[in-house]
């Protein structure tokens, strides 16, 4: 079983969420998707790190070769490419590394290079397995190394997909291979207004969806009424607690911690079993 | 044709070079936007001779301003007046040697007119795009 915990606006708790429920797995992997912050890392502080550098490949051009035909140039579906002083540039940010360029250009022209994007890390804590996605500063794109820190997931039996916020690429990216989505939310206008969002993309994209509500003080009826509307599952109800918060803050896993978080995510687990097995 | 923009000014003497500016479908006023928009004027200083072409970026999902920017390259265009311009298409259109002047007017006839009396100021800011797709 592959779950993913996501959201539309930041901070609504999907690290937290994510790394407390891998926490009450047995043999759990956790994964870090959200690698412009992969913050799952500081409440697990893994151990045995071992780092795999992500690449990705960017084309290169041979000026004497190309007669400047412009092919590649055309081909390009996201424009990465331009023509100049007869020869092709490339905006590498734009490249999505698709190899198509290289593919159309007869005369041999183009040859590809590797560039580092980014690093995963893989280590354990206890017997969680903790995979991090970690993006390189000044990098645009965190889609080639979501792939790979979900590759080096797959083999593993009972995964969490700690998400990106939003509902773009990177989002797409690292929800494709999970088998259910838990949205969680705040029960705010602004929290609901997102939480459509993911959820529309997580029903393009054919999921089975649950919803948590997270720090939780007041009843917000456009939120329930939505959730009824569609049949989402409320999975779960996170009340705001300063001193839980308090305690979030300073990396604390609170199911190592509090009985009473524990108790609210083994609730979780049966809540998933029953809505899964469905 | 009768439109109000079939007497542009007329250049003083000197080289003819391409004018581009982009342009509303009203071929009349000038487009906010550069990458993306639906027309670009494309005037000729020698024979005053202008057309109005489709933008073929237009519609692309990524990197409009860069394929527009090809496009003005590609049309030998020495000037470009525009309201704003991206990094992106900035930084091709700089290795051309395309000058880019800032349009304050909205009527692309008066643009014509102030870039003839050397009234323009270059383009100084560049925007960061908007959608790079990611």
């Amino acid at each position: 079983m592959k779950i993913a915990v996501l959201s539309g606006k930041g901070g609504t708790g999907k690290t937290f969420v994510a790394v407390n429920l891998a926490s009450v797995i047995k043999n759990a992997t956790y994964v870090d998707c959200d690698v412009e912050e992969p913050n799952g890392r500081l409440f697990f502080e893994p151990e045995l790190v071992k780092s795999t550098e992500v690449n990705v490949l960017l084309p290169d051009f041979d000026a004497i070769k190309c007669t400047g035909c412009k092919k590649c140039v055309e081909f390009c579906a996201f424009n990465a490419l331009f023509f100049i002083k007869e020869k092709p540039k490339l905006f590498s940010e734009l490249c999505h590394s698709c190899g198509g360029c290289k593919l159309v250009c007869s005369n041999g022209a183009i040859t590809e290079i590797k560039k580092r994007v980014g690093v995963i890390e893989e280590g354990f804590h206890n017997d969680i397995k903790v995979i991090s996605g970690i993006l390189d500063l000044g990098e645009i794109s965190g889609v080639p190394v979501i792939k790979q820190a979900i590759m080096q997931a797959m083999e593993s039996e009972n995964v969490i997909i700690d998400c990106p916020p939003g509902s773009s690429c990177s989002v797409m990216e690292s929800i494709q291979e999970a088998d259910y989505c838990i949205l969680v939310t705040e029960p705010t206008s602004f929290g609901f207004h997102n939480f459509k969002m993911v959820y529309e993309l997580t029903k393009v994209m054919g999921k089975k969806v649950g919803v948590i509500f997270n720090k939780v003080e007041d009843l917000y009826e456009p939120l329930e009424k939505f959730c009824m509307e569609n049949s989402i599952p409320v999975l779960l109800r996170i009340p705001f607690l300063k001193d839980t918060a308090k305690e979030l803050s300073k990396g604390t896993i609170l199911c190592e911690k509090q009985a009473e978080i524990k108790n609210l995510f083994l609730e979780l687990l049966k809540q998933l079993g029953g809505a899964i097995s469905n | 044709m009768s439109s109000p923009q079939s007497d542009f000014p007329k250049t003083k003497g000197g080289i003819g070079m391409i004018v581009i500016i982009p342009s509303e479908e009203d071929k009349i006023t000038i487009c906010e936007s550069f990458g993306r928009t639906p027309f670009f004027l494309v005037y000729n200083t020698e024979n005053q001779k202008f057309d109005f072409i489709h933008n073929p970026a237009a519609t692309e999902q990524s990197g409009a301003g860069i394929k527009a920017a090809q496009f003005v390259v590609d049309q030998r265009a020495a000037i470009l007046i525009t309201k704003r311009c991206g990094e992106n298409s900035g930084e091709v259109l700089k290795e051309a040697g395309i000058i880019i002047y800032k349009a304050e007017k909205q009527i692309l006839k008066d643009l014509i007119e102030d870039f003839n009396e050397e009234k323009l100021e270059p383009l100084l800011r560049f925007s960061k795009g908007f959608g790079v797709g990611v």
